[in-house]
């Protein structure tokens, strides 16, 4: 009898579980069945927000709240998992109403059409130029951008007085300062072509051609140009005198700065902190040209999107373009997150960190990246193939035209 | 049952038959009270559960599902209330979880790799027409921002719009714009109300929001002039509109370059006759053609063959590399006349206690030709390049999977060793057997018996080991020249990975054709190896 009893609870407890996990799989959660069928009677908005950001958002959905009378409930999620978990659950009419995203999402949210556009009317003129652009495909905007993001020249000041204006003077610079290595950039077996892309845009040889709207135009594969060719000889170059080693990868390079191994790191706002807990006193500065034109690097902007689904589709629009964009909520996004505001009166605000202002400097001559979906075929064959011509292993020009012939039939 | 001869008997039997019915009675009566409270809490709990689900899904019209819980609660209520079935009492709690979490898995990829899910294909066509439909709308470029007050008259929702310039006109879906002067205004010169018209606060708005959103004010009578929308119910802008959807015969025409496109029921797409596909489409089932992408496709069809034969080269070494070393270490720990055994077993096991993963990248940094400890300390500064050589690249994988896994084959050998009785070695040495003879003729196809099964398993563990080769090498090194995103040292399970997700595209339909032909090369592998075992069990 003890044994039956036993089962019995057992097979109880496991059938509850196994219901609810029906009704689960089926739901996707009762809570957010409740949410969604409530938000469209009162009036109530679903956002998606990762953990940093969510505080901050609270208070802005309080004041939303009152003013409006809408209820605005924060989800939080991880930020790694937003993009999957939003194009897989919109369709199915569980995803949220609004939720945060990198632009690079972007291309991928209109191809799935999970995302609705966002008309920022006049408010255009608040945000950087380029964050809006980020945020746009085809020339319609699709967010509310809220943060840019982008990697300069970092400088130990002790080892290195003075900003390097070009390659050639950042390189005698670091040999001067007699350290292990006369600059550091992370790469690593497959290198990096995001860190070594403002090298090549100095050279001339952008990946995508862009229209005169500024988005990308993904008939025009630009990084075979002659400009294209003359990197990949450089790159063969630096590979051959060592001053480019796949063998840095990103936690040597960051150690060996650290160590003060070298007076100079190619790298963005989030190693700063680490470097200043080091003792090194840093300044940004903008990356040194070694092709002669301006070294650009990649700007990612971060933003709030509205689900192509969304009941509420006006309140999400008053929410974010009236409130998420407001000085007061950028600046104290950009507290928490330490990244540049993209409201340009809370950017102003911010440069008074001369690290926010030296990034925010190199940002505003920097290109957002590409969020067309033909860009996902470009890195594939990218960094293997510049870390072929650094080590030497062929032609560096052949190599590079190879790779651009590649990337044309993978994007057909 | 025999037919009863006389009436005797039959009174008998009827007697023992209602005999047995009472005992039956009594017993669940006095033994059986508490068990029975129990038993009916217990369902209660679970009828009250499954009871909740019912509502929430029926709210939700999801009737399948609706249908499936109905179906195992009833189930579940008469297995559990009737008095015989005690194999079903047992097994049903397992069954109901192997539906739910393994069968209807297995299934639902089993049916995704004969659709197209995937990047640009994830939804049903309604959703693709509606956010075509959305997107096409464009803002005319440097069009004028109008100041905005919804008004409502018996229950139709107009636009009283307020131009840069000052000029106040109204309109609703059905008259286009036309200019008014008896409007009332607001300090900034906004107009606010208009006679004969209910203004609309915000709160209003935000509950009609679908229908105002959806509202579109003709600017005139011309179509093509475009028409007024509101994103956000306080300011409307000028759009015009390039896709119109035509329900009737289910294509998308472009009203500015008239390009038709139309649904070819193939690609779950609008293709144009140029054969100019619109995204975002929609999920369709394509049949085998995910299955003949995978084989006929020639970027994926030529790394096929070598990634295979590597993967099948990889999972073998892993497992006779890790089992011999373990073997070994396990018959060397074994003998009693070693000191300190214990000491040595716990440090033995250490690799295993560490996470795989993080011993993954461990050594992917101590592997580093210039930084790493295995140049720098081991080899004195050489320059060896382990994980960019395309054979050192293979070594170190089997090497790292060699010191992550002889730490469980030396535990299982240690406890097969010991099961083996010490009289079977006794009387073979007695009978003049070598060391080497007892252990190749007694002791190893002892052990096999009991370990082979386990030699299968870890075979298929090593052979989708995707962790080990993601982070130890990412698959690389990589032929520059070959054009295919496969690298060295690639198995098929990274290899799927790379296609499927590698980039911002997701294709899961082909993952899952994939997924497919691995799990019946695995289960090929082993079934034969498991006949093999039989016979070595027939040896012993």
């Amino acid at each position: 009898m003890m044994v039956k009893k036993k089962a019995l609870l057992a097979a109880g407890a496991v059938l509850a579980a196994a219901t609810l996990a029906l009704t689960g799989c089926s739901s996707g959660g009762a809570a957010s069945t409740a949410s969604s069928t409530a938000a469209a009677g009162s009036g109530s908005l679903t956002v998606w927000v990762d953990a940093d950001r969510a505080p901050v958002l609270k208070d802005a959905a309080a004041a939303f709240t009152q003013e409006t009378g809408v209820e605005v409930k924060l989800v939080q999620k991880d930020f790694t998992k937003i993009q999957d978990e939003f194009i897989a659950q919109v369709p199915t009419d569980k995803g949220p109403d609004i939720t945060i995203a990198a632009h690079d999402w972007l291309g991928n949210f209109v191809a799935n059409g999970v995302v609705q556009p966002v008309e920022l009317g006049d408010t255009a003129a608040n945000y950087q130029k380029v964050a809006v652009t980020a945020m746009s495909v085809e020339g319609k905007t699709y967010g509310v951008p809220y943060s840019i993001e982008n990697i300069a020249l970092l400088r130990n000041t002790a080892l290195a007085p003075a900003a390097p204006a070009t390659y050639d003077d950042m390189v005698a610079a670091g040999k001067a300062a007699g350290t292990e290595f006369p600059y550091l950039v992370q790469l690593g077996p497959d290198a990096d072509p995001y860190h070594l892309y403002p090298f090549q845009t100095s050279f001339g040889a952008p990946v995508f051609g862009t229209n005169a709207d500024g988005s990308y135009n993904a008939n025009d594969l630009s990084i075979g140009n002659a400009g294209g060719e003359g990197f990949a000889t450089w790159l063969g170059a630096q590979g051959a005198t060592g001053n480019l080693s796949l063998n840095v990868t990103s936690d040597i390079a960051k150690e060996k700065f650290l160590a003060g191994a070298s007076p100079f790191l190619i790298t963005g706002p989030w190693n700063v902190p680490d470097a200043q807990k080091a003792g090194i006193t840093v300044a940004v500065d903008p990356i040194p040209s070694a092709g002669g034109q301006t070294a650009q690097p990649f700007v990612g902007v971060q933003g709030f999107v509205v689900s192509a689904k969304s009941k509420n589709a006006l309140a999400a629009n008053e929410f974010l373009v009236n409130y998420i964009g407001s000085e007061k909520v950028q600046t104290a996004l950009y507290k928490v997150g330490g990244r540049a505001p993209a409201n340009t009166a809370a950017f102003e605000a911010a440069s008074s960190d001369p690290i926010t202002a030296g990034f925010g400097k190199v940002a505003a001559t920097a290109v957002p990246m590409p969020s067309i979906p033909q860009m996902g075929k470009v890195w594939q064959f990218w960094g293997v193939t510049e870390a072929a011509i650094i080590s030497q292993k062929g032609d560096p020009v052949a190599l590079w035209q190879k790779m651009t012939a590649d990337i044309q039939t993978a994007i057909k | 049952m025999t037919t009863p001869r006389t009436e005797q008997d039959a009174a008998q039997l009827r007697q023992t038959k209602r005999s047995r019915r009472a005992a039956r009675v009594a017993e669940a009566a006095s033994a059986g009270v508490k068990v029975l409270l129990v038993k009916i809490v217990l369902l209660g709990i679970v009828d009250a559960i499954s009871v909740y689900a019912l509502f929430v899904l029926v709210m939700k019209q999801d009737w399948v599902v609706v249908g499936l819980v109905a179906f195992v609660t009833l189930v579940v209520n008469w297995i559990y209330f009737s008095h015989q079935k005690l194999p079903a009492k047992y097994l049903a709690p397992g069954l109901i979880f192997l539906l739910i979490f393994q069968i209807f898995v297995i299934g639902y990829s089993g049916y995704i790799a004969f659709t197209n899910y995937g990047t640009g294909h994830n939804s049903t066509k309604a959703d693709a027409v509606n956010a075509l439909i959305v997107s096409s709308q464009e803002r005319v470029p440097d069009s004028a921002s109008y100041g905005l007050t919804v008004l409502e008259q018996s229950g139709e929702f107009s636009f009283l719009v307020t131009d840069p310039d000052g000029t106040i006109s109204v309109g609703s879906a059905t008259s286009p714009l036309r200019v008014v002067t008896d409007a009332t205004t607001d300090a900034t010169g906004k107009a606010t109300g208009l006679a004969g018209y209910t203004s609309l606060r915000f709160a209003d708005i935000v509950a009609q929001q679908q229908d105002i959103a959806a509202l579109s004010v003709p600017v005139s009578d011309d179509p093509n002039d475009g028409s007024l929308r509101t994103p956000d119910g306080s300011s409307a802008y000028l759009y015009v509109s390039d896709l119109v959807y035509s329900a009737a015969d289910g294509t998308m025409t472009n009203s500015s370059t008239g390009v038709v496109y139309a649904d070819n029921g193939k690609t779950g797409s609008f293709v144009a006759p140029s054969g100019e596909e619109l995204l975002p489409g929609w999920k369709v089932e394509v049949g085998f053609a995910n299955f003949v992408h995978a084989f006929g496709s020639e970027s994926i069809r030529g790394p096929l063959i070598s990634v295979t034969l590597w993967t099948f080269a990889f999972a073998l070494l892993s497992v006779l590399t890790t089992f011999g070393l373990g073997l070994f270490l396990a018959i060397v720990f074994n003998d009693l006349r070693m000191r300190g055994r214990n000491v040595y077993r716990v440090v033995m096991i250490l690799p295993y206690a560490f996470p795989a993963f993080l011993s993954a990248l461990v050594w992917a940094g101590m592997l580093n030709p210039q930084f790493g400890f295995v140049n720098q300390v081991l080899f004195g500064g050489a320059d060896i390049p382990w994980l960019t050589n395309e054979w050192l690249a293979k070594f170190s994988i089997i090497f790292v999977n060699l010191w992550l896994g002889f730490p469980y084959m030396f535990l299982v050998c240690t406890g097969a060793l010991q099961s083996i009785p010490s009289e079977i070695q006794e009387a073979a040495t007695v009978d003049g057997a070598r060391p080497w003879q007892v252990f190749r003729l007694i002791k190893l196809p002892l052990l096999l018996v009991s370990v082979a099964p386990l030699l299968i398993s870890s075979f298929a563990f090593n052979f989708n080991n995707f962790n080990l080769i993601y982070m130890l090498t990412g698959g690389g090194p990589r032929d520059v020249t070959a054009g295919v995103n496969v690298g060295a040292t690639d198995i098929l399970i990274s290899m799927v990975y790379k296609v499927a997700f590698v980039g911002a595209s997701r294709d899961y339909g082909l993952t899952s054709a994939f997924s497919i032909i691995i799990f019946l090369l695995v289960a090929l592998v082993s079934i034969v190896s498991f006949k093999q075992t039989k016979a070595l069990e027939e040896l012993n």
